[in-house]
């Protein structure tokens, strides 16, 4: 855990999150850019959904994914032997920074210098393309959102659209810049270029990385969701194809996968299905005549174990990254997905992220949210966001007295001076008189009360005490 | 100990002790049962929306309505089967007529004609194993006669659907073809031709797959 924390660091301070988020606010392009397509995103979902009884739908996502917590341990044990009966290899990482080693040496093993990449959240965190340059291994990445954020050297936005923050003109001179394509705002264009560059690489890179939706133990098939087809050829091109994949996506049956791809792609992008379900079961059979002859899949921990230890947190394992809650939240629509500074952003980075990095780390992602609720309803597994995100602001100022804490870096908001205001207020409350004594005098002395309240001012007007505490009120009234 | 044993011990000894898995109903997934003309119509419309083709066709007459397909695509190469019936229907059938492309059978490892699979061929043309109506997807069996890239280099994939193979939902067909008790090496739902909106959320198609997909309904 700590590696991995420091591994990420060095890259992005999470901690700056303020500064960040304060810029993006002033920024009108990024606020554009994302008003719209959220604005976009949240109306084909509800339409997507249309006569569909989605409470219920919901709940069986949900039970899905608990169902298959619940059985964790076995069901990995399960998609192991399933997968290495198919002849698909097995490799197990405590953390990114093994699961990137591992990617190394299947990589030396086949003597491969190029990788080319579909799709994956989980080889984000693990920072893979970083990890494999700097061993000399080229790394790109070929879906398109992807493709744009390597070449702009960022890293994505969000986790179903890499590249929302940027637009069709700063798109446009990009790719121009980097690979010498007209300047242009025809998409069908700048789309075709990115075809034909790509192309070129999957014929010649020596092996395919991709992520996983669902990997089903009772069959060994590992479920990749996508629409522009370079999840296919990424998992089909090269000799050797290696999977990466968090151990929480796991799903029992076959079965499964109708229920949760029914719901991904409605709330993700409001599309019935994507263009493609790609079912992997086995690599190349003798006698066929393509797809890779080597599958290997990755089964990657980073901190997800640490969360299955608590029945609140384990909820956020449900997850099967839509993206809905970032579609929906007031804040990161506000904000966009940079100024988080983590690699998953929004209300689902906020519960998962201090996991990985540590509430010290990462101490005002839990506060990075209205609490408006909106997460929590759209969240088609129903994970009690906003839930998780009391829960975690509470560790980080305190966490033992009500739980034992369990999130690393715990209290590392911690004031001496708030916890001494906090203590006062309890202590007042619990005393009737000594509340009205209080009260009364913040009344009468409500003139000297300060304009400006540390953070609170900085972006609202001071609240100020009215002239009669209630309990005056009260009794005037009811005289 | 290695790093399997550590991650599944620890999930095994979990501090906040054993979970308890809920039932899952999947009755929320059922549809009324509907008739083929409904499925068939509902797969049109839904496959459509998404910037499908739909030719619905019969036993005899698709070699005929393919070739007018290809023709007005300006095609100059399908890729066929070498085994597969429809593989066959047009060996046998371009011996008599012009108006078929150029035909070229997947028959070699594709290591030995990448290139030309990647830069020369216009079209390729596949069987499916059924559609799924509710929302216009075709199933897809690669196999040894009709490997995985049949369907996804070539700029136009042409897909040959048997009305009565058209099922409601996915979850149906997956039930009703067992497929829990085998899957092949890959298997495929393809709902429409390849497509991006990671500019700006602008649609552009063909952006790594086909930029066409035609289904040829057989009624
Ligand atoms: S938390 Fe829920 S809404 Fe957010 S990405 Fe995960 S599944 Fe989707």
């Amino acid at each position: 855990m700590s590696e991995t924390a420091q591994h990420s660091a060095h890259h992005i301070d999470v901690k700056e999150f303020h500064p960040r988020a304060r810029a993006a606010i002033h920024n009108p392009q990024i606020r554009q850019n994302f008003r719209k397509a959220m604005d976009g995103l949240m109306t084909k979902r509800k339409s997507a959904f249309e006569g569909w009884d989605l409470e219920t739908l919901r709940d069986l996502g949900a039970n899905i994914r608990l169902r298959a917590l619940a059985n964790l341990p076995d069901l990995l044990e399960q998609l192991e032997q399933k997968l290495t009966e198919n002849g698909i290899t097995v490799h197990w990482a405590t953390d990114g920074d093994e699961a990137c080693e591992i990617v190394r040496d299947i990589c030396l093993a086949r003597n491969a210098k190029s990788v080319i990449k579909g799709k994956s959240m989980v080889s984000e965190e693990m920072e893979l393309n970083h990890y494999l340059e700097e061993q000399g291994i080229e790394a790109l990445e070929s879906d398109l959102g992807e493709y744009i954020v390597q070449l702009a050297d960022e890293t994505p936005s969000h986790i179903i659209m890499p590249a929302i923050h940027k637009n069709t003109e700063e798109i446009s001179q990009l790719l121009h810049d980097k690979t010498g394509t007209d300047l242009s705002h025809d998409v069908e264009y700048l789309t075709a270029n990115a075809r034909l560059q790509l192309r070129e690489k999957f014929m010649n890179a020596d092996v395919g990385v991709s992520g996983v939706n669902f990997a089903v133990a009772e069959t060994g098939t590992l479920c990749l969701v996508e629409n522009e087809g370079n999840g296919r050829m990424t998992t089909t091109v090269p000799p050797c194809h290696i999977a990466v994949t968090g151990i929480e996506k796991v799903v029992p049956n076959l079965e499964d996968v109708t229920a949760l791809l029914a719901l991904l792609t409605r709330s993700a992008t409001g599309q019935h299905i994507t263009t493609y379900f790609n079912m992997i079961s086995g690599p190349r059979k003798a006698d066929e005549l393509d797809g890779p002859e080597e599958v290997h899949v990755v089964l990657v921990d980073n901190g997800r174990s640490t969360i299955y230890q608590d029945d609140e947190l384990l909820d956020t394992l449900r997850c099967i990254r839509c993206g809905a809650c970032m579609n929906h939240c007031p804040v990161y629509t506000r904000v966009g997905g940079h100024a988080y500074g983590t690699t998953y952003p929004g209300p689902i980075g906020a519960i998962l992220m201090p996991h990985m990095v540590g509430l010290d780390e990462g101490r005002h992602l839990p506060t990075a949210s209205s609490l408006c609720g909106a997460c929590g309803e759209v969240c088609p597994v129903k994970i009690p966001i906003p839930d998780l995100l009391v829960r975690l602001r509470q560790e980080s100022v305190d966490g033992d007295t009500v739980h034992p804490a369990k999130v690393a870096g715990h209290g590392a908001k911690r004031s001496t001076v708030e916890a001494m205001i906090w203590k006062g207020w309890s202590w007042m409350h619990a005393r009737p008189g000594i509340y009205r004594l209080g009260t009364a005098l913040g009344a009468r002395f409500r003139k000297l009360q300060p304009g400006k309240i540390g953070g609170w001012t900085q972006y609202r007007t001071a609240p100020k005490l009215a002239a009669k505490t209630l309990h005056e009120r009260m009794k005037e009234r009811s005289q | 100990m290695s790093s399997r044993d550590a991650i599944l011990q620890r999930l095994r000894h979990r501090s906040g002790g054993e979970l308890t898995a809920p039932e899952c109903d999947f009755s929320v997934l059922d549809r009324p049962e509907w008739t083929t003309a409904e499925k068939l119509d509902m797969f049109e419309q839904t496959i459509e929306s998404v910037h499908g083709e739909v030719h619905r066709t019969t036993e005899s007459g698709w070699i005929d309505r393919l070739a007018e397909i290809l023709q007005s695509r300006g095609a100059q190469s399908l890729l066929i089967a070498k085994d597969h019936e429809i593989g066959q229907a047009l060996q046998s059938a371009t011996k008599g007529r012009e108006d078929l492309p150029h035909l070229l059978i997947y028959d070699e490892p594709v290591e030995s004609w990448q290139e030309t699979l990647f830069s020369e061929v216009d079209a390729g043309i596949t069987s499916t194993r059924g559609g799924i109506a509710e929302t216009g997807s075709l199933i897809l069996w690669p196999s040894v006669d009709e490997p995985r890239l049949m369907s996804l280099v070539p700029p136009i994939h042409i897909a040959v659907l048997k009305a009565s193979e058209l099922y409601t939902t996915f979850h149906q067909a997956m039930q009703s073809q067992g497929w829990a008790t085998g899957m092949p090496t890959n298997a495929l739902l393809i709902s429409g031709p390849s497509k991006t909106a990671d500019i700006e959320q602008t649609l552009a198609y063909g952006v790594h797959g086909p930029k066409e997909l035609i289904v040829l309904v057989i009624e």
